[in-house]
């Protein structure tokens, strides 16, 4: 695995996915850009930097810690207090192949077991898989829209209910989605757009220097994984540390009045439809001050972190010259100063 | 002088022949080298350009004797199902021993070899994507009964790319993971030495290759060619710098020379170039006067080992395709001049860039929509029909139970393979807007930027419905197809504002142009709209020669054309006063005619959006 303190530059992809590790209930991280930016490679390994999880013994990996929140199953453990096993796995890194059909995505008839024991059977799909993990979607603008619809509505309620071949299943499915594309190739649909909840433009490093060291870096991975990986094992478990200590930071960070304030202001501003934009804002600021140490939300993360939430809510002329992402920093810039 | 001429011909000839021979040998020793790389380190992967034919029978034929007998060669065909892919039920074998019969994965069953992907343009999204997973993680994951394993798939990749259209490449998520984008088109392998290398060399140097080092230097050089060429990603440096040691290990040098570098830069980095260095020469002079022949040839550094200089290819590509960000072009701009002047020396037209992918008859059969009945199928890639299925399997009961072996355990269904039934939906038909728009200086000058305003009001139209655009602009002499069907307004946007205007009206060409991206649109299951913006006065013929009444007569076949195919269109009156010429070109098309003048850009595009599409059955029978 590559090591994630090891990706060179990238500093918004990174700052977007370790939010989303702090607080997954930000809503899904988009990242859109040229191919060959290390995009899924900073995905899987920011998921190896975390610490294993501890796990149920049921067929969706619960947190044991909390039944209430588990399957059906844990849930009537739970009830009748029968002790679990517990195990202890990787955060999972699920990745969704283009052309994947929605049975595969929420799951479907255990067709084998039809066959051999005539018994009906509900075999777990993808979501399944990514619970308390991470569903990872490359080029998600080619995904048919019912599919990146299915998944949204998924990564929002953290619960999959599947109705169809006589099943009729529920099982939590909350993981952090990610889905990644290249806008050259299509668009995606404005009303999906939307529901994400940090969106970051990731380009490749247009100078020269970085290029070379971006090379030179994978060369050497791929050279001796084993070596370069602990070259990094310091930096890396800085961050694991740093994203830690931030979960347990989350809650006691306050938000002012003054803060929530601006993020409305700013909202208004750059006239974003709804609240959820607001809402994400004030989310990811509160994770960012948690990153950093600070026990209040202020200002600086609510600029640092406004192109990322709300550039991909403005409502635009599909062609309008000037980039979201432009726009946000010009108004961050007029309401820093008035 | 009169005897003379002959023999001069004669002479010309000759040496123009033995030329060819010379290229084809040439071009034939440039493929084995690739392979031998590609054999040295699979995981470089191998686009191999190429029709099925004795050619490409010998090169396959060099890589299985390059490949030692332990290295396992698969062949994967193109509409593979993703059971076959990863491993999972064989259903047939199932159905039929009543047992759960598991087949293995062809992607596991090649660890540690080489899968050949025949016909590889057409391979689904679905296949493209699980086999780019596995290069890129070298595993894959299996689930079985709940349980997880990773199992090990260290495989390289032969992607053979049949595509003949321009727009018929393989999916691009595959090709930007492979290294070695070679065609075998013009190569000769007749009378070539085999290049002295067989499997032994290969495993030794195998072996070697784990002691070469790409030095500093030649990771620089690799990453400014990169970015000389507009190449955006990464990958292809990695695999250039792949490539490189690999030929170094092949010549038995500890780190890649100037020639291993020379050698990746290539077969890597050149075919995916975006754009052309400028060259140290051009700086000067020649650049402002694209018509003088003369200078075109001084341009061109004499280079023995060039095998096809195309001066002009090159640079409307990248007219066409403007540089992506300008920092890529200065920073090209301030490249070390010698290696300019050798990526000058190996200039050729780029392969096809990659493409979406074409998945052919799978992509047209839809998995959502409407349900319209069912069919037979593998419940695996389609919804199954429960009940069909169960009506389907019925009246066989009896007779199956009395074929049964006796003794074998009773079943309460005897089901065949045959008997699934799975749900046929019909999907929403998608649909293309082909804009073609006229150029020329005679009447668009004045109102191109008018015609841009409409185009572009559509193209928002479009972006809103989802709609595929197209555009292809004609001027001076002849038709240049701008962008190919996209979904993409960034891209629209771009060559719409790149646009140039001025000179003659080639209709004709444009027309053609046009009608070809919207055949090959239907061709794909898509319903396409021409929309003609023009003012109808061609002046310049098919052959590209001026002359009002041949134009004239030339685009009105083109017309006529666009009608018997079948395809809708549109065509817009570009001119001050509506125009005889844009009617009767319209007429001959069967196409709606609305004069922009009285039609503002509002009903511009409820035009389009009401105009008749084409593709529906009654208007292709139209004669």
């Amino acid at each position: 695995m590559f090591p994630f303190a090891a990706i060179v530059g990238q500093d918004q992809m990174k700052l977007a996915l370790s939010i989303a590790a702090v607080d997954p209930s930000i809503g899904g991280v988009l990242v859109f850009g040229d191919r060959g930016t290390g995009k899924s490679t900073a995905v899987r390994a920011l998921a190896a930097v975390l610490p294993d999880i501890e796990t149920a013994d049921c067929p969706y990996h619960c947190d044991p810690a909390r039944p209430d929140e588990g399957c059906e199953l844990c849930r009537s453990r739970a009830e009748s207090q029968i002790p679990q096993k517990t195990e202890a796995m990787r955060v999972p890194v699920v990745d969704l192949p283009l052309g994947a059909t929605e049975d595969r995505i929420a799951g479907s008839l255990d067709l084998e077991r039809a066959l051999s024991a005539g018994e009906k059977r509900f075999e777990p799909g993808l979501l399944a898989k990514a619970h308390r993990g991470f569903l990872y979607i490359d080029e998600i603008n080619l995904l048919e829209d019912h599919l990146v619809d299915l998944l949204l509505d998924v990564a929002a309620s953290g619960e999959n209910v599947v109705e169809r071949e006589g099943l009729s299943v529920r099982h939590p499915a909350r993981f952090v989605l990610i889905g990644s594309g290249n806008p050259e190739e299509g668009e995606l649909r404005p009303q999906l757009l939307d529901r994400f909840g940090l969106s970051v433009e990731v380009r490749t490093p247009q100078d020269l220097a970085t290029r070379i060291q971006v090379v030179k870096r994978r060369d050497a991975f791929e050279r001796d994984p084993a070596g370069f990986a602990a070259e990094y094992e310091a930096a890396n478990a800085e961050v694991r540390d740093a994203i830690l200590a931030a979960r347990r930071r989350l809650r006691g960070v306050a938000v002012p009045d003054a803060t929530l304030e601006k993020a409305a202001q700013l909202s208004i501003r750059l006239g974003t439809d709804g609240l959820r934009g607001e809402l994400t804002l004030m989310r990811a600021a509160r994770a960012l001050a948690a990153l950093s140490g600070d026990a209040v939300v202020g200002w600086s993360h609510l600029a640092a972190l406004a192109p990322l939430a709300l550039s991909h809510r403005l409502r635009r002329d599909p062609l309008d010259e000037a980039g979201s992402t432009t726009r946000v920093e010009r108004a961050v810039g007029e309401l820093a100063a008035a | 002088m009169a005897p003379l001429r002959p023999a001069a011909a004669n002479d010309s000839a000759l040496s123009a022949r033995s030329e060819t021979a010379t290229a084809g040998a040439a071009l034939w020793r440039e493929a084995l080298s690739a392979i031998a790389v590609f054999a040295v380190d699979p995981r470089i992967g191998l686009r191999l350009a190429a029709r099925a034919g004795p050619v490409r029978a010998a090169a396959l034929q060099v890589l299985h004797a390059l490949l030692s007998d332990d290295i396992p060669v698969r062949k994967m065909p193109a509409g593979i199902s993703e059971a076959a892919l990863l491993g999972g039920l064989d259903l047939a074998a199932s159905l039929h021993t009543g047992q759960p019969v598991l087949e293995n994965g062809l992607i596991a069953d090649t660890d540690g070899g080489v899968l050949v992907a025949a016909m590889a343009e057409r391979m689904t999204q679905e296949a493209a994507g699980l086999v780019s997973l596995a290069l890129d993680r070298r595993h894959i994951s299996i689930e079985r009964d709940g349980v997880s394993r990773e199992i090990p798939a260290r495989i390289g990749l032969v992607a053979l790319d049949e595509g003949m259209e321009p727009d018929e490449a393989p999916p691009e998520n595959l090709c930007e993971r492979l290294g070695l984008w070679i065609s075998l088109e013009g190569a000769d392998p007749r009378g070539a030495a085999d290049g002295g290398l067989d499997a032994e060399a290969i495993a030794s140097a195998r072996n070697f290759l784990a002691s070469v080092r790409p030095n500093d230097g030649t990771i620089e050089t690799i990453c400014q060619a990169a970015m000389a060429f507009g190449i955006v990603s990464l990958r292809a440096p990695h695999l250039a710098i792949r490539t490189a040691c690999a030929a170094a290990a092949l010549g038995g040098r500890l780190s890649p020379s100037s020639g291993d570098v020379e050698t990746a830069i290539r077969m890597v980095l050149l075919p995916r170039a975006v754009t052309m260095p400028p060259m140290p020469e051009a700086q000067d002079d020649a650049h402002d006067e694209p018509d003088d022949d003369g200078d075109h040839d001084d341009e061109q550094p004499s280079s023995p080992d060039d095998p096809a200089p195309e001066p002009e290819a090159p640079r409307d590509d990248s007219e066409i395709q403007p540089s992506q960000d300008m920092t890529v072009e200065t920073a090209a701009a301030s490249l070390p001049a010698d290696l300019l002047a050798s990526l000058a020396a190996m200039m050729r037209p780029p392969l096809a860039r990659a493409g979406a992918g074409r998945s052919g008859s799978f992509a047209k059969r839809a998995r959502r929509g409407r349900v319209v009945g069912t069919r037979q199928g593998d419940p695996r890639r389609d919804r199954l029909d429960l009940l069909a299925t169960l009506r389907t399997a019925a009246p066989w009961q009896a007779i199956r139970r009395a074929e049964r072996a006796p003794g074998a355990p009773p079943r309460l269904l005897e089901m065949r393979m045959s008997d699934i039934r799975v749900r046929r939906h019909r999907g929403k038909a998608e649909t293309a807007t082909i804009f073609c728009v006229d150029a020329s200086g005679s009447a668009a000058l004045a109102r191109l930027a008018e015609a841009k305003g409409a185009v572009e009001r559509i193209l928002a139209e479009c972006y809103v419905r989802r709609d595929r655009v197209a555009l292809v602009a004609f001027r001076g002499t002849r038709a240049d197809v701008l962008l190919t069907e996209t979904k993409s307004l960034t891209r629209a946007k771009r060559s719409l504002a790149a646009l140039p205007a001025g000179g003659g009206t080639p209709l004709a060409s444009g027309i053609l142009a046009a009608l070809d991206l919207a055949r090959s649109s239907a061709k794909e299951g898509r319903t396409p709209l021409m929309a003609l913006l023009t003012d109808g006065r061609a002046n310049i013929g098919r052959d590209g020669a001026a002359g009002r009444p041949q134009a004239m007569a030339n685009a009105k076949e083109a017309a006529r054309a666009v009608r018997a195919c079948g395809i809708a269109a549109l065509v817009i009156d570009l001119s001050q006063r509506p125009s005889a010429e844009a009617r009767q070109i319209a007429a001959d098309m069967g196409a709606t005619y609305l004069a922009l003048p009285r039609a503002d850009s509002r009903a511009l595009s409820e035009a389009v959006a009401a105009a008749p599409r084409g593709g529906d059955a009654a208007r292709t029978r139209r004669p």
